[in-house]
């Protein structure tokens, strides 16, 4: 049965002063799906994920998140609606302590009442045994594969309708690469929905039930993960004889 | 200088360096949260003496008057913004705090009478009447300027001082004013009398740091201040308002200025434009802190407090130029030791 749609961007536009950096591009997620953003480096891709947030203002379309459409969309509102975003710089509070960056990333929750966190905490801590053993420790002490488990815990830690992951395997090594996809797939069984920016656009279609290939601002493709593996513009492009777009 | 008079001195300075340090929080606080360099900071000292020395003499206040045209014209702000967007959820929260609170306030102390009231409701009242203008002026001149620079911020806190400035004089007239003090005990130690009013500042000031400390460390919207302070974006993806953060650390410096302006009100004569000074000299305890630690600025303040008073001693006339001087010095050492951070935009 098809789950209905959470997220339903269409035309959107957004522009720096006179540059277009996306234009009309329209997407959707489904409840409980992975589904992937893959491109070349410059695309629009971080853009899509900052626009769709509220993060930067579009300049049109529409940004359809539950089925509430506002005219202006403010970050507060999309954490409070259920969204949360992974951005590529991680974005932790350095200065603070794993656990504080964690009980943060409940801000809006506990701002609407529910008093959850530490059982969430303890999930978290469940997904990655790493930041327990490290809860007391500055998070700008941490290793980059530490610091990117961090930021997904905290936004774990909102509980979210929506996930958005942008870029979460960039400078991470392998191992910690296939970890952290193993815990995105998982959470595919919890009902969260998974937007997924990637580079790494061999490991993005194998993780994700559905994908749009993103060039200069545009959706140049959309389909299946399978449908894109096996098209061959993307085979050339993305995934190719040793990829050269993989790290 | 014999044994007695340094010892004097000594209390003097640690009695005003314990203003200062309060102060120098205050500002490091509005600035790692917002970038303001909040120079009306002094104000909120001089407004909260004043305050309280109006609800003495059984006068109504000025800053009364102010509570109720700042909230109006909030409110009008507020009324306009939510006919353009069609929200309302927050319109009424927003009409509750800048209309129906002042008009609250305004009924109790007209029908009231604070002249008869016991000193702790008169001083629960100035505070009342004072720290409710710090996120009324943050939501009517700072809040539009938010991505502004440094630099822009700076020229519109000059502004703003110049104009509660003008206002504190239009309110409380140019004679100063002292209050009555808390408590009238006089201790003698070791020769050198200790005033209870001064124990009060020194105490107030170390509780009231205790609970800044503890207020950032443990509660949910301490942590979220020192977050939206590291990360302004971190912050906002967890759904912190940087207005909501910025309106909170506004009212933390106006109460933090109101109490310590009651706190002095006592001991100083305190005129309508008596805040710009005590509140530049915890500006250079601020500085010393490099307007980032909190710690390292609450100590500089002290010093700074120390300073002041020895050198009234020596050379009184220069005692204004001997403490600014100071920020020359330790501008040169924190070039020099501190790594130089870009600013990002």
């Amino acid at each position: 049965m098809e789950q209905p749609v959470i997220l339903d961007v269409e035309d959107l536009c957004v522009g720096y002063g006179r540059v277009e950096a996306l234009h009309r591009v329209s997407l959707n997620v489904r409840a409980g799906e992975i589904v992937t953003v893959i491109g070349p480096n410059g695309a629009g891709k971080t853009t899509l994920l900052s626009a769709i947030m509220g993060l930067l203002p579009r300049s049109s379309g529409n940004v359809r998140f539950l089925h509430s459409a506002a005219r202006e969309i403010e970050v507060e509102r999309m954490v409070a609606m259920g969204m949360t975003l992974v951005p590529e710089k991680r974005e932790l509070f350095g200065e603070m302590s794993v656990e504080d960056n964690l009980l943060l990333g409940a801000f809006m929750r506990r701002r609407l009442g529910h008093r959850d966190e530490r059982a969430t905490m303890d999930e978290v801590f469940g997904t990655f045994p790493r930041l327990k053993e490290r809860r007391d420790q500055l998070a700008g002490t941490l290793s980059g594969g530490e610091r990117q488990m961090l930021a997904i815990g905290r936004a774990l830690m909102a509980k979210p309708k929506l996930l958005m992951l942008d870029e979460p395997s960039l400078g991470l090594a392998p191992l910690i690469v296939r970890e952290i996809f193993r815990v995105i797939g998982r959470l595919r069984q919890t009902g969260v929905a998974t937007l997924l920016v990637e580079q790494n656009a061999k490991a993005a279609l194998q993780l994700a039930d559905r994908g749009y290939v993103l060039e200069t601002g545009e959706i140049a493709l959309a389909g299946s993960s399978g449908e894109l593996r096996d098209n061959p513009r993307v085979v050339e492009s993305y995934l190719g004889l040793g990829g050269k777009h993989q790290q | 200088m014999d044994l007695q008079i340094a010892l004097l001195l000594g209390q003097d300075g640690i009695v005003n360096g314990a203003i200062y340090a309060l102060l120098a929080l205050a500002l490091v606080l509005v600035f790692a949260v917002t970038r303001i360099i909040f120079i009306p900071q002094g104000e909120f000292v001089a407004f909260g003496a004043l305050t309280l020395a109006s609800f003495q003499v059984g006068r109504v206040p000025g800053t009364l008057w102010l509570l109720v045209g700042l909230g109006v014209l909030v409110a009008v702000v507020e009324i306009g913004i939510a006919t353009r967007n069609g929200t309302l959820r927050r319109l009424v929260s927003a009409l509750t705090w800048n209309v129906a609170y002042p008009a609250v306030a305004a009924i109790i102390i007209l029908l009231g009478e604070p002249g008869t009231w016991p000193l702790v409701v008169q001083v629960a009242a100035a505070l009342a009447l004072v720290v409710p203008l710090g996120p009324m002026v943050y939501r009517l001149v700072y809040q539009p300027l938010q991505s502004a620079s440094v630099l822009v911020l700076l020229i519109v806190s000059v502004a703003v001082h110049l104009a509660l400035v003008g206002l504190g004089l239009l309110f409380f007239g140019a004679e100063g004013s002292r209050t009555t003090p808390f408590s009238d005990a006089r201790l003698d130690v070791g020769g050198v009398v200790v005033t209870g009013q001064a124990l009060w500042v020194v105490g107030a000031s170390a509780v009231l740091i205790v609970v800044l400390y503890v207020f950032f460390e443990r509660s949910l919207w301490g942590k979220a201040l020192r977050a939206t302070a590291i990360n302004r974006t971190g912050a906002r993806l967890m759904g912190i308002s940087t207005t909501q953060a910025g309106k909170l650390s506004f009212a933390l410096a106006a109460a933090i200025g109101a109490a310590s302006g009651i706190l002095i009100a006592p001991i100083t004569t305190v005129y309508y434009d008596t805040g710009f000074m005590i509140g530049l000299k915890g500006f250079v305890g601020a500085i010393v802190g490099g307007l980032a630690s909190y710690p390292v600025a609450a100590g500089g303040a002290v010093l700074v407090g120390l300073l002041e008073s020895y050198s009234s001693f020596w050379a009184s006339a220069f005692k204004e130029v001997i403490v600014f001087t100071v920020i020359i010095p330790v501008l040169v050492w924190r070039s020099l030791t501190t790594r130089h951070v870009e600013e990002e935009e």
